[in-house]
């Protein structure tokens, strides 16, 4: 680490008090067909040394557009307005090569996807040389061994060795921190971070907050986070600016905005974030041991013991049950198969909702798609209401899926562009009852209603809905042959908070109402936790842990169901610096992996 | 007054509310607000059928229009004038008649006033009636051009289908079969099979041109057959049980049939070019009988002297690519949901 501080020299940093960077009036608009929509209007904050100001927003609110504006990078069709002075300099309006040398020099960005913004064919090691060269006039000797210093920097291991790996060989997170070593190759005074940690899992998220608030506290630049994810900003701003249509709603250092929020907009905001723990009082727990034995375990798994023997004991059957499934992908060309899950066995009985948790690669999805009989098990059994469906062909497999509907993450994707919402609706309906023409427009009418969509819809194409309404429109295509299961695939991931809990709660009204049973399948704990009753925890294609979802919340017992609950920020300053403090406790009492 | 104006204004506070409870649905502002045209179509709650929605797009299309118009006219033309299989037509000469030349042969049509005269598109060098004979030309240009692209899409979109959904082996060895067929030229087949042409007309020569063309299309449907199949819009049809068959022609299909419209367009203005070429090395139609390309070449050298022998059937050439084209764009747009507010 000591080599690290020589080579970020002080030279750059700002005299004076004054702001990095001090926006005023900022505006952007579009044309569309001739006429100027407005994206942002009358924006306007200041960013001092050291600080992290995070600009949140949902989709829509121009939180991007006006920061993408104050680097001159709009698309072809936007314009700007106002002002944004860096250190004095104006930015709106400036010549594009006053602009590039600003880019990368003084402000420097990350984007969210750090797979596409690295070049696959080039080396990481370099793609940090080469921004370090663009803008200094080191040797490439020179350049080489500053870029190692970066990479050691935002703690790559076995630096000089990762300098030579191609961005494929890293993982998520450490593309992510490669992304930053490039970006802070030239001590760049403001540092855009446009959504960093959207694409990444919640323990490597975690990780990758810690890097940037320690590279922020060292190298007193200032940090401009763009996001949707209230816990990312109550683990990491200072300065909150609440951003709607395109204006500024509020503006409050963090702390006070989520204590006393003053906006009728943040109130919402702040409302419609599911709280990790607020269902079931608190995660993670003290368990108090005696003898070596923690009560508390043996509590739950004899009223585990005891709701299984009575359900035995009045004949109900499980709406779902797994029984050690195997789910292999075949290999390829001498590659070995991949083994996505191994040995997962779990039950959910009638009008249960049990919340499948795991990071991305944990084989939730895959298990998701071998109940609905989208792949093939390689071994084990998968029951649904009774009926072994492993060994059965398509034909014997036709009358099973009345019993059992996929609702599916990318509401976009899953509705079939070309077919208007009531005859995606009508789909399964055709199949399996096939009413006549009178007869389905009433079912697919009455569906429609039961999402709370106007009637009206059914003559509407995806593309002319919104991502929450064509996910309604999803689960109303799931409901339409009355499943006794329902499989929901990360329904809401894809949708912003305050319709990501318009969409739970109708999930959990019509659950309520028709009393299915639910495989719930997501990364969110605080998602699960709303609905769920019961909770499995995947790592690796492996079930970790299982029980009620008070059970794992309060009083997990594995090591990574223990991380992850601590990796998931809160919306809650105070208590996320409290979260942190547990977090790096569980690390130092290495309890991580 | 106000009492007969009251209950429209009910109608309309009730239209309001439906885009109220729309507006409410999620905070989306993108979509929240509602056009015209949607509160338009939000007053209609009845399902509309999909034929009905495309013809819709489709009669609102004015490039469309305008090459549906023409090319009806030129059938019209083509067909009645001199007659079709033994059915005589309006015009009193024939296009294999040998007659003196009048006036060097040149054409006797006049605009204003409009007349016909003798020969409205003059003679050629043998004093054949050159309007009867492109005409004729015009017939079986089109028959031609029209039943290779009918072929070509048929084959191409069944074996681009096929491979692209099924994968394994089915896609290897159709794919296969496509490299074959794109390996071997079209004139060395064309030149084998030439006999067999001469004897049976010209529907066959079609049906052999639609045969060797269809690789293009095929290699373009699987590609799109290939994304497409991994859409999780297809992984719900497989989900509520849905049969291949149904997959393929319902759900994948549809979405590909941009592709397949403007490529069969192509393949149909190329037919009109490839069956001139062929034609030309005495492998296609053959005199007496004509086609707008053999007109062409068998006048090429008359461009200085006797334009007009080039001009009709290059006349006609261009006009039924171009309907053909504007056909083919307003099919494209009429299939795809995303079109329908931009043209108009």
């Amino acid at each position: 680490m000591s080599t690290s501080s020589v080579i970020i020299s002080d030279e750059q940093a700002p005299v004076g008090n004054g702001p990095i960077l001090a926006v005023k009036g900022l505006g952007v608009e579009f044309n569309v067909d001739n006429e100027w929509v407005m994206a942002a209007e009358d924006v306007s904050y200041e960013i001092h040394p050291g600080e992290i100001l995070a600009i949140v927003g949902e989709s829509g609110s121009g939180k991007s557009m006006s920061s993408m504006a104050l680097l001159g990078l709009l698309p072809r069709n936007g314009r700007s307005s106002g002002s944004a002075k860096m250190l004095g300099k104006e930015l709106i309006g400036a010549s594009q090569s006053t602009l590039r040398r600003v880019r990368g020099n003084d402000i420097a960005m990350i984007f969210q996807e750090p797979m596409t913004a690295l070049n696959p064919v080039l080396t990481v090691g370099e793609q940090i040389r080469e921004a370090v060269e663009q803008h200094t006039e080191l040797s490439p000797a020179q350049a080489k061994k500053r870029a190692i210093e970066l990479l050691r920097m935002v703690e790559i291991p076995e630096a000089e060795r990762r300098y030579d790996s191609f961005p494929h060989q890293f993982s998520g997170g450490q593309r992510q921190r490669a992304m930053i070593a490039i970006a802070l190759a030239n001590d760049p005074m403001l540092l855009i971070a446009d959504e960093p940690t959207t694409a990444l899992d919640v323990t490597v998220q975690a990780e990758v907050l810690d890097l940037m608030r320690k590279l922020n506290k060292r190298l007193n630049s200032a940090v401009l986070l763009i996001t949707h994810d209230m816990g990312v900003v109550a683990d990491l701003a200072d300065h909150v600016v609440v951003m709607e249509r395109g204006r500024i709603v509020e503006a409050a250092p963090t702390a006070q905005l989520f204590a006393a929020p003053a906006e009728a907009y943040t109130k919402q905001l702040l409302g419609a974030v599911p709280h990790l723990g607020s269902k079931v009082g608190g995660v993670l727990s003290d368990v108090e041991v005696v003898d070596g034995h923690a009560s508390i375990h043996e509590e739950y798994a004899e009223a585990a013991l005891r709701a299984q023997a009575t359900h035995t004991a009045s004949g109900v059957v499980p709406a779902l049950e797994l029984t050690d499934v195997d789910i292999e992908y075949p290999g390829r060309f001498r590659q070995p198969a991949f083994k996505a899950v191994s040995g997962v066995s779990l039950t959910i009985n009638p009008g249960e909702v049990l919340g499948l948790v795991g990071e991305s690669g944990s084989g939730k999805s895959t298990i998701a798609r071998a109940v609905t009989g989208l792949i093939k098990t390689s071994g084990g059994k998968v029951r649904i209401g009774g009926t072994d469906i492993t060994d059965l062909s398509a034909r014997q497999l036709l009358p099973l899926r009345k019993k059992f509907a996929i609702v599916f993450q990318d509401p976009a994707a899953s509705l079939n562009p070309r077919l208007s919402i009531g005859e995606s609706i009508g789909e399964p309906l055709l199949l399996h009852e096939k009413p006549g023409r009178a007869e389905l427009d009433k079912r697919v009418a009455a569906l429609l209603e039961d999402v709370q969509l106007p009637v009206a819809f059914r003559n509407r194409y995806p593309h002319e809905l919104s991502g929450g309404q064509r996910q309604r429109v999803g689960i109303a295509r799931a409901l339409s042959l009355r499943p006794d299961l329902l499989v929901a695939d990360e329904p809401t991931s894809a949708l912003d908070v305050s319709v990501q809990a318009k969409v739970l709660e109708l999930l959990q009204d019509l659950q309520r109402e028709r009393g299915f049973a639910c495989l719930f399948v997501s990364h969110d704990l605080a998602v699960v936790e709303l609905l769920a009753s019961h909770i499995a925890v995947l790592n690796k294609g492996i079930l970790v842990e299982q029980g009620s979802t008070e059970q794992i919340l309060k009083y997990p017992r594995d090591p990574y169901t223990r991380r992850l609950l601590a990796a998931a920020p809160v919306p809650d300053p105070a208590h996320q610096a409290l979260r942190r403090e547990q977090r790096s406790a569980l690390i130092a009492a290495g309890a991580v992996d | 007054m106000t009492r007969n104006d009251s209950p429209r204004d009910d109608s309309r506070a009730s239209v309001e509310l439906s885009e109220m409870t729309l507006q409410s649905q999620d905070t989306d502002i993108a979509t929240a607000t509602p056009t015209r045209e949607q509160t338009d179509r939000i007053r209609t709650t009845e399902a509309k059928s999909q034929g009905r929605l495309i013809r819709e797009r489709f009669f609102r299309h004015k490039g469309a229009l305008a090459g549906i118009a023409l090319l009806a006219l030129i059938f019209l033309l083509a067909f009645t004038s001199i007659g079709f299989a033994g059915i005589p037509g309006w015009w009193n000469k024939d296009y294999d008649v040998l007659a003196d030349r009048f006036n060097e042969g040149r054409p006797t049509l006049t605009l204003w006033p409009f007349s016909l005269g003798e020969h409205p598109f003059g003679q050629d060098v043998l004093g054949r009636d050159y309007f009867a004979l492109t005409m004729r030309g015009t017939q079986t240009s089109l028959i031609i051009a029209f039943i290779v692209g009918l072929v070509a899409m048929v084959i191409g979109t069944t074996v681009g289908a096929i491979a692209g959904y099924f994968r394994g082996w089915t896609e290897a060895f159709l794919m296969r079969i496509t490299d074959v067929v794109i390996t071997i030229p079209t004139v060395v087949i064309a030149a084998a099979v030439a006999g067999i042409v001469a004897k049976h007309g010209i529907i066959p020569f079609a049906l052999f041109l639609g045969a060797v063309t269809w690789t293009g299309l095929a290699r373009l449907v699987r590609g799109e057959f290939l994304s497409l199949r991994e859409k999780e819009f297809v992984e719900s049809a497989k989900s509520v049980g849905a049969s291949s068959a149904r997959i393929i022609f319902r759900h994948i299909l549809p979405n590909t049939v941009g592709v397949i419209i403007v490529s069969t367009t192509l393949a149909i203005s190329s037919a009109i070019l490839l069956e001139t070429a062929l034609s030309y090395l005495g492998l296609g139609v053959t005199a007496p009988d004509t086609s707008l390309g053999k007109a062409i070449n068998d006048n090429r050298s008359a461009l200085t002297v006797r334009p007009w022998l080039f001009l009709w059937p290059g006349a006609f050439i261009i006009g039924i690519a171009l309907a053909v084209n504007f056909i083919g764009d307003g099919l494209r747009d009429a299939f795809d949901p995303k079109q329908t507010r931009v043209k108009q």
